[in-house]
Formats: structure tokens, C-alpha cells, sequence
């Protein structure tokens, strides 16, 4: 194998001649040399503008966890969780209405929305068309909604035809603010399934339908559940959706269609009061649901990271 | 058998050495101390303006070798231990930086993977506006040099500003291979680089990588042993060992080592018994 002169006949240019070469080179070593301290710097300094980036972001937070503890924790007890709201003046009393009136109102949601935006996803997922498109823009534009604006249709559509509030209502509310951000949850999981997994099951002899069941499906698995459980967490904490609708309640309420007492509107009910002791029930609550909240985010990540390791 | 930097100076002729790796070990794992190895103990030798083939059989190392050459597993959960040099440059030395070896180092991989937002120009170019240079006069040369090595200057020239992605696979590799080029490495590592095209295409490459070890030192890894007898001057086989672990065999001239090998193992492999 002689080094062949072959790149030279090919080379009226002269630019592929050694010396060309070495005279490039040079300029790129030394262009390289000299620059690269200026871009260490830039690099670390991008570096630490992240992490301060990251420091500005988590303030807020911590501030608002922090408070909120120091606020609420000594609402806490046991008859906290296990009574319902006192007479205002009357020591002790619970929010045990609300947190059942949440569990609720937010279960029949998520039990709709879950499924319905599983199936829209899945047609998303196999459409490019235009009403693909059409559905796809469309759930961007309702994920912008404001909640208070769906509280009040949910309270123009069902409240006042039927002539009163209910908890079934505030789930409606909550079931059309979480659609929209689970369609896309969904379908950005199951966007991340490999073409070549189609491919794989079609050529087996699979049917359309069992392959987005066995394959796409079972594979966006983790990511699915995760982007559900943040949707419920989501709708947990919303309150201007509730309040056209359940209404708010001070007795235990299991019928949904009856107004019932939702954790968020306790918040609101007795934050507003200047009784302090309505007040730190108002705090405790805000605990009680932040941790929640929390519970359920921990809860869709470990899935997640789970679900990844172990094959199903 | 397996040749020390000296040892492969008068057994493979005169050639100056292009790269040499000394004891190389390459551990992997999240856990720091409980790195499963890799590849272990690799000496070889890369012989300046030489085509040197890594062959072997899936998993035994090829490619681990190939990226501890311009450290790119300080990017990953990779540890390499052993010593690398590219001329004077001691590649893992405390003081040196990665970015200088990487200059020095140019690389394809097994699939093309041009930035798809950018253009022809802007592709070929963009190792050396990420290097600093920015004259455009100079950018200019340096494509069409680069261009002109991976025999693309013709069928491209008039079209400069189109989006790289929408040339021809085989186009892709070699466009990939002038953005290597651009920055005048004296080293360049191709992972497989034929394996994604047709034989046409391939063919093509093999001519272009011929072509260009008159001035780079070449490491080609493949799994093509015929590529490896049609192309490269030297080919070092690498096995897995028992306890899984990919090792270098046996290294030596290509002529040799396919015709008389000294290790029974690399005449399996040669001779397509295995792997």
C-alpha cells in the first residue's frame, strides 16, 4: 500500500498539497491553542450561571415549603384528619370532609380524563392528518385555559340547568382542565417508542390496535404514568374550578351529587377569616395537600425509574 | 507478539509511530470503585500514514479502544488507565486538555451524524468555528480542501447552503468525513464507517481512506474482514477472553496476519470459524 499521489492529480486547486496542509494546520492548532482558555471561561462561567440559575429557582420554593411548615405544622393531630369542621369559636374540629371531598372529587375526574386522553393520544399518535393537527392544537389552546374559566362553564353547562351545586361538577371542572395536559403527556411518551418497534410488531403479523396495546403502550408505560400522576397532582390543588361547583361543605359528604368540601376551598374558606384558629387550619391544610402533592410526585418518579429497570 | 512502541519501530519497518497505547485498560460502571473491565492491557502501536484495522468479533473492545484514542469516555461512565500518545502529545496527562487531543484526533462514526440544522458549508466548517477560527476566507479553504479529500467537492460545490441531511447516505459519511478532516487532524478513528452504506458507497470510502493515509494515521474499526485485507496495511485482532473481557490477540502487517497468524485463535477468526 504506497501512499498514492493520486490526491494530488485530482487537486487543481493546490490546496491538498503538503504544504497547504501543514500551513492549515497550523492556523487551526493555533486558533484552537489561543482560544481554548477564552473558552474554558465562557464554559465555566455558563457552568455557574446554571447553578445560579438553579439556586434563584429553588428560593421560592424552599421558601414557600419552609412557611408553609412553620405555619401549619402544629395545626396537626389526629382529630385533624379524622373530624369535620367545628362552629368558629369551638376548639378542635378536622378536615376530614375535605380530604374525602378531594379523594372524591379528583378520583371520578381522573377516572375519565385518564382514559379519554389515553385514546385521544393513541390517535394522535397514529394520525398525522389535519384533524390530528386540528386536536392537537386545540388541547394546547385548552391547557392555557384559566381554571377559573372552566369553574365557570362547568357552573353555565351543569350548575344551572340542574338548579344546584355539586361535587360531580367540580370533578367535570377538573376532568377538562387535566385532559388537555394529559393528552400531551401521553402522547409525547408514547412518541418516544421507536418506529422500528411498529415495524417489528406489523411484521409479526400483529394488528394495529394489539400492537399500540402490547407494544407502544406497555413500552411508554412509565412515561404515562408519570405524566397522569402530574396531571393529578395538578388538579389536586386547583380551587377556581371548585368553586362555581362542589361549593364547599362543613359536613362529610359522600354523594357527589350534593355540594361537598374540597381541600382547596378549605384553604380558602378559612384563610380569609381572621379567627388564628381557622387560620392555621387553613395552614395545616395547605401542608396536608403539599404533601400530597409531593407523595404523588415521588410516587410517579420511583414508577418511573422502576418501571425503566425492570422489564415487564 | 503484541508490540511495544519500540518493538513495532523494527518489526514493522521504519515507520515513525502516528499512535502508540501502552498497557491500556478501559474500566466501565456508574460505581467508581467497582468498574467491570472493558478491554485490558492493549499495547499497539498505529504507524504514521498507515491504515491500522481493529477487528473482532461484536462487544470485544474495538470501539472502546477507538474512543479512549481522543477521550471520549471522559463523557461517559468509562475510566482509562495505561498511557496514549498522539506524537508528543501524552493524551491522558494531567495538563492536557481534551480539546486540544480532539483537534489532533478526527473521528466517524458508524452512522453519519451531520448537525441537522446546518448546511453543507456549515457542516464541513464546523470543527473549525468551534476551534476559534473564524476568518472566512480561511473557513472557505479549509471546506473545500476538506471537501476535495472526501472526493465531494464536485457533486457539492454548487450547492453549499443546502441542509447537509439532504444528501445521499453514502454523501453523509463522506461529508462527515471532510468535517474531520477540515480541522487537518494527523489521526483519524473510523467506527465502522461503512456499515450503514451500500457497497458502492462503501467502496468509495475505502478508495477515500486509502487516499488519505498518505498524510493521516488511520484506525479503522470493522467488522469486514475483507475490508480489512483490501484497505489497511496492519490489523490487530481483539477477542473476548473467558471471563469476558476483550483483549488484543494478536497484531501484526494484514498480509501476515491473515496469511500465516501466529495465534490459533486469530486463524479461526481469519479464516471465519467464529465470531
Amino acid at each position: 500500500m504506497t501512499a498514492r499521489p493520486g490526491t494530488a492529480t485530482q487537486d487543481p486547486s493546490g490546496l491538498l498539497s503538503p504544504e497547504a496542509m501543514a500551513r492549515r494546520r497550523d492556523v487551526v492548532r493555533h486558533a484552537s491553542r489561543t482560544t481554548l482558555r477564552r473558552r474554558r471561561l465562557v464554559g465555566n462561567g455558563t457552568r455557574i450561571a446554571c447553578y445560579v440559575a438553579l439556586i434563584i429557582a429553588l428560593i421560592p420554593l424552599v421558601a414557600l415549603i419552609s412557611y408553609t411548615i412553620e405555619r401549619g405544622v402544629h395545626g396537626l393531630s389526629v382529630a385533624f384528619f379524622t373530624q369535620v369542621p367545628v362552629p368558629q369559636g369551638v376548639p378542635g374540629g378536622g378536615i376530614y370532609n375535605a380530604i374525602i371531598g378531594t379523594l372524591i372529587i379528583v378520583g371520578l375526574a381522573a377516572a375519565v380524563a385518564i382514559p379519554v386522553g389515553l385514546a385521544v393520544a393513541l390517535f394522535l399518535v397514529d394520525r398525522r392528518g389535519k384533524v390530528a393537527a386540528t386536536i392537537r392544537f386545540v388541547a394546547d389552546v385548552m391547557s392555557g385555559v384559566p381554571s377559573i374559566a372552566i369553574g365557570v362553564f362547568a357552573y353555565a353547562l351543569i350548575v344551572v340547568p340542574s338548579g344546584h351545586y355539586s361535587g360531580i361538577t367540580g370533578s367535570f371542572a377538573l376532568a377538562v382542565l387535566m385532559l388537555p395536559i394529559i393528552i400531551r403527556a401521553d402522547e409525547v411518551a408514547m412518541r418516544t417508542v421507536p418506529e422500528d418497534l411498529w415495524d417489528a410488531a406489523l411484521a409479526l403479523g400483529a394488528r394495529p390496535s394489539r400492537v399500540a396495546r402490547s407494544v407502544v403502550l406497555r413500552t411508554a408505560l412509565p412515561g404515562i404514568v408519570t405524566g397522569n400522576l402530574l396531571a393529578v397532582a395538578r388538579a389536586v390543588g386547583e380551587t377556581a374550578p371548585l368553586l362555581f361547583t362542589a361549593l364547599g361543605s362543613t359536613v362529610l359528604e359522600t354523594n357527589p351529587f350534593q355540594p361537598m368540601d374540597a381541600m382547596p376551598l378549605r384553604i380558602l374558606q378559612d384563610g380569609t377569616q381572621a379567627d388564628p384558629h381557622l387560620q392555621t387550619v387553613a395552614w395545616a391544610t395547605a401542608l396536608v395537600l403539599v404533601a400530597f402533592i409531593l407523595v404523588l410526585s415521588i410516587g410517579a418518579r420511583t414508577f418511573a425509574a422502576y418501571a425503566t429497570r425492570h422489564a415487564r | 507478539m503484541l508490540d511495544s512502541p519500540a518493538g513495532a519501530a523494527s518489526g514493522a519497518g521504519r515507520e515513525e509511530i502516528g499512535v502508540s497505547l501502552e498497557h491500556v485498560t478501559v474500566r466501565y460502571g456508574k460505581v467508581e470503585n467497582a468498574k467491570q473491565v472493558a478491554v485490558r492491557d492493549v499495547s499497539l502501536v498505529l504507524p504514521k500514514s498507515q491504515v491500522t484495522a481493529l477487528l473482532g468479533p461484536s462487544g470485544c473492545g474495538k470501539t472502546t479502544i477507538l474512543r479512549s484514542i481522543n477521550r471520549l469516555h471522559d463523557h461517559t461512565t468509562g475510566r482509562v488507565t495505561g498511557v496514549i500518545r498522539i506524537g508528543d502529545l501524552d493524551v491522558y496527562a494531567k495538563d492536557t486538555q481534551p480539546e486540544i487531543v480532539r483537534t489532533r484526533v478526527g473521528m466517524v462514526f458508524q452512522r453519519p451524524n451531520l448537525f441537522p440544522t446546518l448546511s453543507i458549508f456549515d457542516n464541513v466548517v464546523a470543527g473549525l468555528r468551534m476551534n476559534g477560527v473564524k476568518k472566512r476566507e480561511f473557513l472557505r479553504e479549509a471546506a473545500e480542501a476538506a471537501l476535495r479529500q472526501a472526493a465531494l467537492w464536485n457533486s457539492v460545490k454548487d450547492r453549499l447552503g443546502l441542509p447537509a441531511v439532504r444528501l445521499s447516505g453514502g454523501q453523509q459519511q463522506r461529508l462527515c468525513i471532510a468535517r474531520a478532516l477540515a480541522v487537518e487532524p494527523e489521526v483519524l478513528l473510523l467506527d465502522e464507517p461503512c456499515s450503514a452504506l451500500d457497497p458502492m458507497a462503501s467502496a468509495q470510502i475505502e478508495e477515500l481512506i486509502v487516499q488519505l493515509s498518505a498524510h493521516v494515521t488511520i484506525a479503522l474499526v470493522t467488522h469486514n474482514l475483507f475490508q480489512a485485507t483490501r484497505i489497511s496495511n496492519r490489523t490487530a485482532v481483539f477477542l473476548l477472553n473467558d471471563d469476558h473481557v476483550g483483549t488484543l490477540v494478536e497484531v501484526g502487517s494484514t498480509v501476515d496476519v491473515f496469511s500465516s497468524p501466529q495465534d490459533p485463535r486469530t486463524e479461526a477468526y481469519v479464516t471465519g470459524h467464529f465470531g
